[in-house]
């Protein structure tokens, strides 16, 4: 098998069979989720916080009054990490058109060298986030294999990214493929892994935010 | 009577040749400081390059065309017709050759056998086309089959270039089902170099300058893993395009035929090939420099690629799914559904069993446990 022919592989039957597990995974962990459902809570609300849930999804997205300052590694690596895995899945012109192709919707792309950059953000906050889990003693205790797989799964397609688009190591075809293998990787783990978060983080959020404002929290 | 060819297999010198066709000294050096620059070599390799092929003797070259389209010869006969191209047939004794050869019949194979015999060992063969392995009468020559023909003349060869994609790598006739077992030259030929000079067709100036190079050399030029001669095939279409800095721009032509198209705009979202096809095309251009297939607005089609014209479809950009369709996500999405309310179904009941199980305990039943 040449190069060529494994990239049609994993443009052809590979990406079909990442693709099945990965929408059948996500409409079965959601069903799975909703369908657990908990019980009613029957007690008086402690206060009456209307909408606390939907303001939670928001307010979640910004650092509390002083845990910048007490976690700034957390925040901003967490941040230009996350922003520039967005840039990249969804503004660099390729990915554009694959999603295009499933969907018939388009948009407009970013310029090769931004996405270029937003790339090499994501890459630097990842090393930065895992040195930080390895290195403070709370983190570390709490992670465990699923977070490193996360870790794992998740810098596989920015790294063979960026070294197909640089041309680095391996002849480009080749590199190419492996890209879009590890992204199948991370598309057929995504639904059982911690890295479902994608999907269900607002959901979380919801939950969260009304539980808590039903006590009296917080919101 | 005895075919031209024939008579052609050691007539002295290439200088001598040239001087008598009336080639200038001047014009030669221009030529091969052209090829030195082709080859990548540096260029006081142009002088050294023009005394040995002036000193060298004509080189016997014996030309088998199996199932193909004759669109190889085309290419290389015509396409630059008359320039550096045909000079570089003067340079050559093409002993053996049936589309171009004068001799048919009997008087045709008689050339080929007399060129093996004349050459032993020293004669290039050059191969067009792929051998078919399903059954042996599907291509024949004079009777031959091509995997005789191919293995007979193998023998005595020096060296074997397979000129297009078919003698490379099987081509379109090896495309899914490949209905005659059509494999390439490398698949058959063990013993011998092999130079691949893959492209449906191949750019003659690389056919030329791989001959140039073993006028010169009397070896084959550096080959990459697919047998390809680096100088040529080192690099992408995509990197040397001209087009590509509309890509990096994220500057794109949606139709064969819009403002973005006309303003040569990049063609990945038409298909374009160019990033995963390493030919020389975009550097050394078709029909005398004029321009390439993306230069006059279709996208390349990646054909001196092993294997190409299974490869996705041509008109789909490079990394859209080959086959993947929102019908097929939605019925996933469906399975996903149905499979999610077995499980919740599953985990209700499992719940439901558990609040049935669960026996009420009163304050009396408690003891108090001593300490």
């Amino acid at each position: 098998m040449n190069h060529l022919d494994l990239l049609t592989f994993a443009r052809g039957s590979a990406l079909n069979w990442a693709l099945i597990i990965f929408v059948a995974g996500v409409v079965l962990r959601f069903f799975e989720i909703f369908g657990l459902s908990r019980k009613t809570d029957l007690a008086r609300p402690r206060t009456d916080s209307p909408g606390s849930g939907w303001r939670t999804m928001f307010t979640r997205s910004i650092p509390p009054q002083g845990m910048l300052k007490r976690e700034p590694v957390t925040y901003i690596a967490g941040y230009v990490f996350h922003l520039g895995l967005f840039l990249a899945i969804f503004f660099f012109a390729p990915h554009i058109e694959f999603f295009r192709s499933i969907t018939g919707l388009t948009w407009p792309a970013l310029p090769s060298a931004l996405v270029d950059a937003s790339v090499v953000a994501a890459i630097v906050a990842l090393a930065v986030l895992l040195a930080h889990r390895l290195n403070n003693p709370v983190k570390r205790m709490l992670s465990g294999f699923g977070d490193y797989l996360a870790w794992t799964v998740t810098l596989l397609p920015l790294l063979t990214g960026y070294m197909a688009y640089h041309h680095l190591m391996l002849e480009y075809t080749l590199m190419l493929s492996l890209h879009i293998f590890s992204v199948e990787l991370l598309l057929v783990l995504l639904p059982f892994t911690k890295l479902f978060h994608t999907f269900s983080v607002f959901v979380s959020r919801w939950y969260n935010g009304d539980f808590f404002g039903r006590k009296g929290v917080a919101s | 009577m005895k075919p031209k060819q024939t008579m052609d297999t050691s007539p002295g010198t290439v200088g001598e040749g040239l001087r008598q066709r009336g080639v200038t000294r001047r014009e030669f050096l221009k030529f091969c400081t052209a090829m030195t620059g082709m080859l990548a070599l540096p260029p006081s390799m142009a002088k050294v390059m023009a005394e040995a092929i002036s000193k060298a003797r004509r080189q016997s070259v014996i030309w088998l065309s199996f199932q193909e389209c004759t669109g190889c010869t085309e290419s290389i006969t015509r396409s630059h017709s008359p320039t550096l191209e045909t000079l570089i047939f003067d340079l050559i004794s093409l002993d053996y050759h049936h589309t171009l050869q004068a001799a048919s019949g009997a008087a045709a194979e008689h050339a080929r056998e007399q060129a093996m015999k004349d050459n032993d060992g020293k004669y290039l063969l050059i191969v067009d086309g792929s051998i078919p392995m399903g059954n042996p009468g599907y291509s024949t020559i004079a009777g031959i089959s091509n995997y005789d023909m191919l293995v007979e003349t193998a023998k005595g060869a020096a060296a074997i270039v397979a000129v297009g994609t078919c003698a490379t790598y099987g081509g379109i006739p090896k495309a899914n089902p490949n209905p005659t077992g059509a494999v390439s030259v490398a698949d058959i030929i063990k013993d011998k170099p092999i130079i691949n000079v893959p492209g449906c067709p191949p750019i003659p100036v690389v056919m030329t300058g791989v001959l140039t190079h073993f006028l010169t050399f009397g070896n084959i030029p550096e080959l990459d893993a697919l047998g390809r001669p680096k100088a040529f095939y080192g690099e992408t279409i995509h990197d040397r395009c001209y087009r590509r800095p509309f890509y990096d721009q994220g500057k794109f032509a949606e139709t064969f035929d819009d403002e973005a198209a006309r303003k040569g705009w990049c063609l990945f979202k038409l298909g374009c090939k160019g990033p995963v096809t390493y030919n020389a095309c975009a550097t050394t251009k078709w029909n005398e420099g004029t321009s390439f297939p993306i230069e006059s607005g279709h996208g390349c089609i990646g054909c001196s690629e092993p294997n190409f014209w299974d490869a996705g479809p041509l008109y789909k950009a490079l990394s859209m799914p080959v086959s993947a369709t929102g019908s097929m996500l939605g019925a996933a999405a469906a399975a996903g559904a149905a499979a999610g309310v077995a499980v919740t179904w599953y985990n209700r009941s499992t719940k439901a069993q558990a609040k049935a199980a669960h026996a009420k305990v009163t304050v009396q039943e408690l003891t108090r446990e001593e300490k």
